[in-house]
Parts: structure tokens; sequence; C-alpha cells
């Protein structure tokens, strides 16, 4: 900065700080006096004035079930608060103390062992960005029934920043055998969740995490510690983990044939179907929002690919007919949320925007029609269509 | 970095090993072929007064389900090439194992974990018996569970996508 520009900025400054302490004294619209002697707070809080919240269901007799999802519409960047993280629990959430709590590795493994969070947390770790998306995000899309906002229609993506210990440590620690082929992962939750895992995602990217942007898990993420499939879809992820059962053979259990089976019209069911594939969606402008009339704004929205990096996000402004590419904010980073940034002009005139996310693969993520025919209208899961939002003659966006 | 030594050193002194009793008690896993299963007897009838008691609350009478939040346990066998498949333990499990390590280790949904080997083999018998599975005498055990053959045994493929071209 040149002493030219530092003396502008100065300015600058002074007259804001002036019109600053010019507001009514004793209020909080001025900085010349704290309102409150209560300024440091041990954990801090956001201002009483944002009021963003994830739309959260809970089934109304089995206490514990539900789902909740992240306002992606009103979030910038790329990392979700750990707060406004989506949930998805099977029987509530429990609470452990992480001083009882253990992971244990057994079955078709030379040694098996436990470690403590303790010793977990002595072994080399590394902090890395991914989305978890759950298996189910657009599903209603899939069925017919379009979000009317970026919560209902993909509320159930997230993205943090995760620490734990590669998975691939600890099971060449306990040596797996000859034959090993599969781990059976399992949560400390009430039902006990449990997923079949291919032994070579464990031993590729697999963590075991016990750190969630920059604090511990929050509880419903899984604490004190949840295993993390990078790219895959988030059901397989499981939360509280306490134990890994490396065998020859899947399980087949409930959560891996009764549900999280995408069903072909053909009665065939594919099963293990665990990768995310490219998806995206518009957050601003997006449904509830409203535009203030003609002029010049920015589309931006968020891109990702359990297969790899994106590679490239297209918007288009008349409903799919032609595309135009976005900037991506860097930096782009495999299996995690990456936000595209598109200018336009909005003429006053009806107009329906849409996204499409390329990954590094050469993927192209396709129309909801595609979906429908590879695999008909009951799949069910691994919903990634194009989304798109109309924007109104009043200038109130709305889905499709 | 860390050296492969010094994370063998830190290895070492992390990790305790762990017994075969204090696996057993902790291990719920039930595989296809009947592994993990432990000992125990049941049959539909004694089955039919347990999931009265057990289950019926939610699942209804006879495993129709209740509302969405409570599955259908019974029934849609054939229907899963149709325009509205149903998909129950009968039409869509492909293992009978399945469904006694999901009772075991998840239900009740107020009370998991809480009952005996005898009576989840129960439980077992009654939803295949009244799925047409087994019969109402036939009596489920840690042999006989792994041979039942489920209707949709043959209906899982892999994974086969992308099933969209690549066009770049």
């Amino acid at each position: 900065m040149s002493i030219r520009e530092r003396r502008r900025w100065l300015a600058l400054a002074a007259s804001f700080a002036v019109s600053a302490c010019s507001r009514k004294p004793g209020t909080n619209e001025g900085a010349a006096k704290p309102a409150s002697t209560l300024t440091m707070r041990p954990y801090g809080e956001r201002s009483p004035y944002e009021k963003v919240q994830r739309d959260a269901r809970e089934s109304t007799k089995s206490v514990g079930v539900g789902s909740s999802r992240t306002p992606l519409h009103e979030l910038e960047g790329t990392i979700t608060p750990s707060a406004l993280h989506f949930e998805r629990h099977h029987a509530g959430v429990p609470v452990i103390d992480p001083a009882a709590h253990s992971l244990v590795i057994h079955g078709l493994v030379r040694k098996a062992l436990r470690f403590s969070l303790a010793e977990l947390k002595r072994l080399p770790s590394v902090s890395r960005l991914h989305f978890i998306e759950c298996s189910g995000n657009g599903g209603g899309e899939l069925a017919g029934s379009a979000g009317a906002d970026a919560s209902r229609s993909h509320g159930l993506l997230s993205n943090s920043e995760w620490t734990g210990v590669r998975l691939k440590i600890l099971l060449e620690a306990a040596g797996p055998e000859a034959g090993a082929k599969w781990m059976i992962a399992e949560g400390a939750d009430a039902c006990r969740m449990a997923r079949s895992i291919p032994l070579t995602k464990a031993l590729d990217d697999a963590l075991i995490a016990y750190g969630q942007n920059g604090e511990a898990l929050r509880p419903e993420q899984g604490y004190p510690l949840r295993l993390l499939l990078p790219g895959w879809e988030g059901n397989a992820s499981i939360k509280w983990l306490h134990r890994l059962h490396i065998a020859a053979e899947p399980a087949m259990g409930n959560q891996e044939t009764a549900h999280y089976t995408d069903l072909h019209p053909t009665g065939k069911a594919s099963i293990f179907t665990f990768e995310m594939e490219a998806n995206s969606v518009i957050t601003r402008p997006s449904g509830s929002q409203k535009l203030a009339g003609p002029g010049a704004y920015e589309i931006t929205g968020l891109a990702w690919s359990g297969r790899g990096k994106v590679a490239r996000v297209e918007v288009s402004l008349d409903g799919g007919e032609s595309w135009q590419a976005a900037s991506l904010d860097e930096p782009v980073l495999a299996k995690a949320a990456t936000r595209f940034r598109y200018a336009f002009k909005w003429s006053g005139a009806p107009t329906v925007i849409a996204s499409r996310c390329i990954d590094e693969t050469g993927y192209v993520q396709p129309a909801r029609e595609e979906i429908i025919a590879a695999r008909g209208p009951n799949s069910t899961y691994h919903y990634n269509g194009i989304k798109r939002w109309m924007i109104k003659q009043d200038g109130s966006v709305t889905h499709v | 970095m860390f050296s492969t030594l010094m994370l063998a050193a830190m290895l070492a002194q992390s990790g305790k090993p762990v017994s075969a009793e204090e696996i057993r008690a902790i291990d719920l896993t039930v595989f296809p072929n009947g592994s993990g299963l432990p000992r125990g007897k049941g049959t539909a009838v004694r089955g039919a007064a347990l999931y009265k008691e057990k289950c019926a609350e939610c699942h209804n009478e006879k495993g129709e389900g209740r509302e969405q939040q409570y599955p259908r346990l019974v029934g849609g066998i054939g229907s899963l090439a149709t325009a509205e498949p149903v998909k129950t333990v009968g039409s869509y499990w492909p293992h009978a194992t399945t469904v006694f390590d999901y009772i075991r280790r998840a239900m009740p949904y107020e009370t998991p974990r809480s009952l005996s080997a005898d009576e989840v083999y129960s439980i077992t018998a009654v939803l295949l018996y009244w799925n047409g599975i087994i019969g109402e005498n036939d009596e489920l055990n840690e042999k006989t569970l792994p041979r039942v053959k489920m209707p949709n045994r043959e209906g899982f493929v892999p994974d086969s996508r992308p099933h969209q071209k690549t066009k770049r």
C-alpha cells in the first residue's frame, strides 16, 4: 500500500469513527460505549440479529428419529457452521463420555486392538475439507415434489474441515489377515447402526475423525468419534464409532439392504452404491428469495463430486438450453464443496436459471429425465439432477 | 512427516490388545452364512405372542406398518418390478439373517438389546411365517436360519454407475 493510499484509508476510517460516535449514546448502535459488560464470552455466539436455522423434522412418536437440513441458501463460502450441519439420526443422539469411549478393531486381524480417544489423538492426524451428503438428498426432486428452497432441495449436504487419524494406520497396526475384504463399522447409538465398507476404501482415504471445524465433533455428528468416508453417501460414515469388524464378506445388514439400495424398474436393486456423483445447486438467487428489481446480480452456489475435484461449473439463464462457465473460488479440493459465481444482468423478464457440475472424471451432472431414464422413478437414493429456479417478473424466485 | 519407525513406535504405545471374551460381549454382527448367530431357537407360534407384546404398537397387528414412519414388514412379494413397489422384510430383504441381526441390535425401539436370543429367533420366525416363507411350526435356530431362502435373494446387483456418459 502506498503512503497516499494509506492516508486515504486512514481518512476513511476516521470519518467512519466520527459518524459512529455521533450516534445515540448508550445503545448498541454506536461504538462509543459498550452497552454491556458481558463482551468477553468464553464461548462465542452470533449476533442477535442473525436467525439462520436448520429446517428440522422429527418423527412424531419415535423420539430421536428424524433429520434436519442445512440452510444452504442462507450461507456464505463453503464451510458449514457446525451448528448448521445437517443431521440424520436413526435412534437419537447418544451422550458419550469421551473418557469412557474407545474403538475396537477385531475380526480377521492378526491382533485385535482397542484405542482410547487419548491414544488415537497421540497418533499422527490430518485435517481435510470434505462434504458429507446423505444419499437421500434430492429424493423429493426425483419423486417430483421439488424443494421450495435450497434447504429443502439440497440441504442434506454440508461441508466441514474434519480432523482425525487415517484409518489405514490403525488397520495396519491390527494387521488384516488374508481374505479380509470388508469392514463392518458400528456406532454406539441406541440402534447400533452399522454399515459394511470395502476394505479398499478403509485403506484409501478413510479417517477416524474427532475434530470438526477446529473443535471436537458435535454430538449430532458422532461425538467423540466418527468414521469419515470422503465422497461416499453420508450414512456410511458411521457416527459414534466404537467397533470395526474386519471380515471376508459384507454383513448385509438392514441399512445396506432394506435401505440405501437403488431399486430399478426391472425389480433389481443396486447395492453398495457408495459414491455421491457430481451435483450442484444455485443458492443465490434461489427459492424463497426475491430480487429487488432489474439489474446486475451475482449468481452463486455450491458444486461437489464424490469422485474428486469439480473441474467446471456451468450456469444457464434459459432453463438449460445454453450454458456458460462460472468462476470457481479457490481452493478447489477433491470431494469438497466448491463455491461458484457468475455475474448476470436480469432484464426483469421471467428467467429460469440452472447450474450443472462437471467433475475431473469428465462426468456431467445430468437432468432429472436422464436419471429417470437410467434407473426409474423409484430409485429413491443418489439423485443428482440439475436444479432449476424460476425468477418471476416480480423478482421472486420459486422452484420449477 | 513421520518416519515408519516413529509411527511404529507410536502405535506400539497406543492400541491395547482385546480379549476374545471382551469381543464376544460387544460383537453383534450376524453374517448371511450364519456366522455370529447365538445359540437359541424359536417358532412363529411363540413369536406371535411376543410380537403382540413387543412390536405391534408400532408395526401394527400383523406387520402392516403404521403411517410412514413405522415400516411395513409383511407382503409386497412380487411388487418390486411394478410402478408401486412395496419393500418389506418379505419382498425386499435378501437374507433372513438380517432380520435376526436388526431385531437383536435395534429393536424394540425404546429398549434395544433387551430380547433374549430365543425371543429374537421367535419374532424372526413369525415375520417369515406371515410372509409365507416358513411354516408356523418350523424351528429357527443358528443352523436353520441361514438356510432360509428369501424371495428376493437374487434381487441385488452391483453399482453400475455412472449411468450418464461423460461428454468431455
